[in-house]
């Protein structure tokens, strides 16, 4: 990023540190109620739909949809390169299990609701930010 | 003994505009003032006091203000206060007043929206990139600000595209929004943007974050409301119209975080059908509406929310901008709303309710005599809406 902007990163804890650096190893990974199966993102210790309290971070394929999007052109402080694109994904594994992130490596103008995505991650300091962009399938059809 | 009816017997507002001289506490003196004369009171009346969202250290220019500042300051005997940031939106202070009042624990609730935001320091996104040290977050907004989407008009943006993608509402649309707000600042002294607006304008105005542009955005500005709540029958010898409280909708149902929500549902929607559970009025009943437009989008969503308009429809209610209209069906924000009148944060719509349903609006008095105003606050996670009657 340019001199003079830092994007903000996120404050680890005992709950989010599993989130925030589950990318080391290439994998999205979230807290998943051993009960009954529910994800639950952001990570809290109890499970919203069985009331369990036994939840354990676990592997996603890392794809999902894109959700909503919208491309962002004011730059917010000196050094914030526009524009960008914010998306939020829902990921395949279930209905309504969704999260912020930027789509890159498409034309803000490609982007569309709807469209296939998959995670990567970028590195910053000590947190892998999930990112996301078009599946590869996708983009070779 | 059953609980009272509610009224609002009295409004004030401080002078409006960007670097006013006077401080948040002043700007408040000057509003209590007004309203406590207009309801026909003394300070001495005055047993309760609730504000959004109370003084805020951290950002003072968001809330200047808190409950004791005002109760020092006009030596108030409170048997009830309150300021909070969590509940029905800014319109929460109000809401929790009419409970306090329902509950007998108070008569007379002066309730305060007080901002500097038109004097610098608005934004989250300044104080985010203002600082040299890398910024660090926690709770909801580590999830979200990490991608830069640092800006309210970002989180918005996002449930308005969704909402163009599945129903096909255009930017026109929206643009009507925008431009009957502004030809109601044309006829309010106070409104910080009175030029005329054209669909050109609005169109070619700078995108900030697709599909909201800068017209779709409100801007800050100084201010203090207040809105003056009263057990009915204590306000009997007010020498004003009561206006009474027939109806509140606040609450959430779904998911609470800006990025969680089955967009554009919005808790809006728990609002409307909360406020519709407790009336025996209808939409059709309402003769003019003040909903709350920090984003034009959200004017939109609270005409959906209200059920003034089917799900999804809100677009095609606005097309033309005639229903919206000082003279249309059902007159939208005819002070200019934020959009146009400045970002007094939610209370301006209460006051400009009330001064319209008194017939006192002057040259941007709505066409019909109305008297049922459908009021509303806040988005995303945050709403709150009341039906005001003059009986």
């Amino acid at each position: 990023m340019s001199q003079g902007y830092q994007r903000s990163l996120p404050l680890l804890d005992d709950l989010n540190r599993f989130y925030w650096t589950s990318g080391k190893d290439g994998v999205l990974r979230m807290l998943r109620c051993q009960s009954c199966g529910h994800w639950q993102h952001p990570p809290r210790p109890v499970c919203p739909k069985c009331l369990g309290r036994k939840l354990e971070p676990d592997t996603l394929s890392g794809k999902g949809k894109v959700f909503s999007f919208t491309v962002n052109a004011k730059s917010w402080g000196p050094g914030l390169e526009v524009p960008y694109v914010i998306g939020i994904v829902m990921l395949d594994e279930q209905d309504g299990l969704q999260l912020t992130t930027n789509l890159r490596d498409v034309a803000p103008e490609d982007v569309k609701i709807g469209m296939p995505v998959e995670v990567f991650f970028e590195k910053d300091e000590d947190v892998w930010l999930p990112m996301f962009r078009p599946t590869m399938q996708a983009a070779s059809a | 003994m059953s609980a009272p009816e509610v009224v609002i017997s009295g409004i004030g507002q401080s002078a409006v505009g960007r670097k006013l001289p006077q401080s948040g506490l002043e700007l408040t003196i000057d509003a209590s003032l007004e309203a406590i004369a207009d309801a026909g009171l003394t300070t001495q009346d005055i047993d309760g006091v609730a504000t959004f969202p109370g003084f805020r250290p951290d950002m003072q220019p968001f809330s200047p203000v808190g409950s004791i500042d005002i109760k020092e300051a006009l030596d108030l005997k409170l048997d009830w206060f309150c300021g909070a940031l969590e509940g029905s939106a800014q319109l929460g202070a109000i809401i929790n007043a009419y409970a306090a009042i329902k509950a007998g624990l108070a008569r007379h609730v002066l309730c305060f929206r007080t901002v500097k935001e038109g004097s610098g320091g608005a934004s989250w996104q300044e104080s985010a990139t203002a600082r040299a040290e890398r910024v660090r977050v926690g709770g909801e907004f580590q999830y979200i600000f990490p991608y830069d989407a640092i800006s309210a008009t970002n989180w918005l943006s996002l449930y308005a595209q969704r909402h163009f993608s599945l129903y096909g509402t255009t930017r026109e649309q929206l643009g009507q929004i925008a431009l009957t707000a502004r030809r109601g600042a044309m006829d309010n002294p106070k409104a910080l943007f009175r030029d005329p607006m054209t669909m050109d304008d609005y169109l070619s105005a700078r995108m900030i974050s697709s599909p909201l542009g800068l017209l779709d955005c409100d801007a800050p500005t100084d201010a203090s409301t207040v809105i003056i709540l009263s057990a009915a029958d204590a306000a009997a010898g007010s020498p004003k119209p009561a206006i009474r409280i027939d109806s509140v909708g606040g609450g959430i149902h779904g998911r609470a975080g800006w990025d969680q929500a089955d967009m554009p549902d919005m808790a809006a929607f728990d609002a409307g059908r909360m406020l519709w559970s407790r009336t025996d009025y209808k939409p059709e009943d309402v003769d003019l509406a003040l909903l709350y437009d920090g984003f034009s989008f959200l004017a939109m969503t609270w005409l959906e929310a209200l059920g003034f308009c089917g799900r999804g429809e809100g677009g095609a209610f606005v097309e033309g901008g005639h229903r919206i209209a000082r003279d249309g069906a059902l007159p939208l924000n005819p002070h200019g709303g934020q959009l146009s009148g400045g970002r007094t944060h939610g209370f301006g719509f209460v006051h400009e309710a009330v001064l319209q349903l008194r017939g006192e609006a002057g040259a941007r008095q709505v066409a019909k005599n109305p008297q049922v105003a459908a009021v509303s606050n806040g988005g995303g996670p945050m709403a709150g809406a009341m039906l005001l009657v003059r009986d």
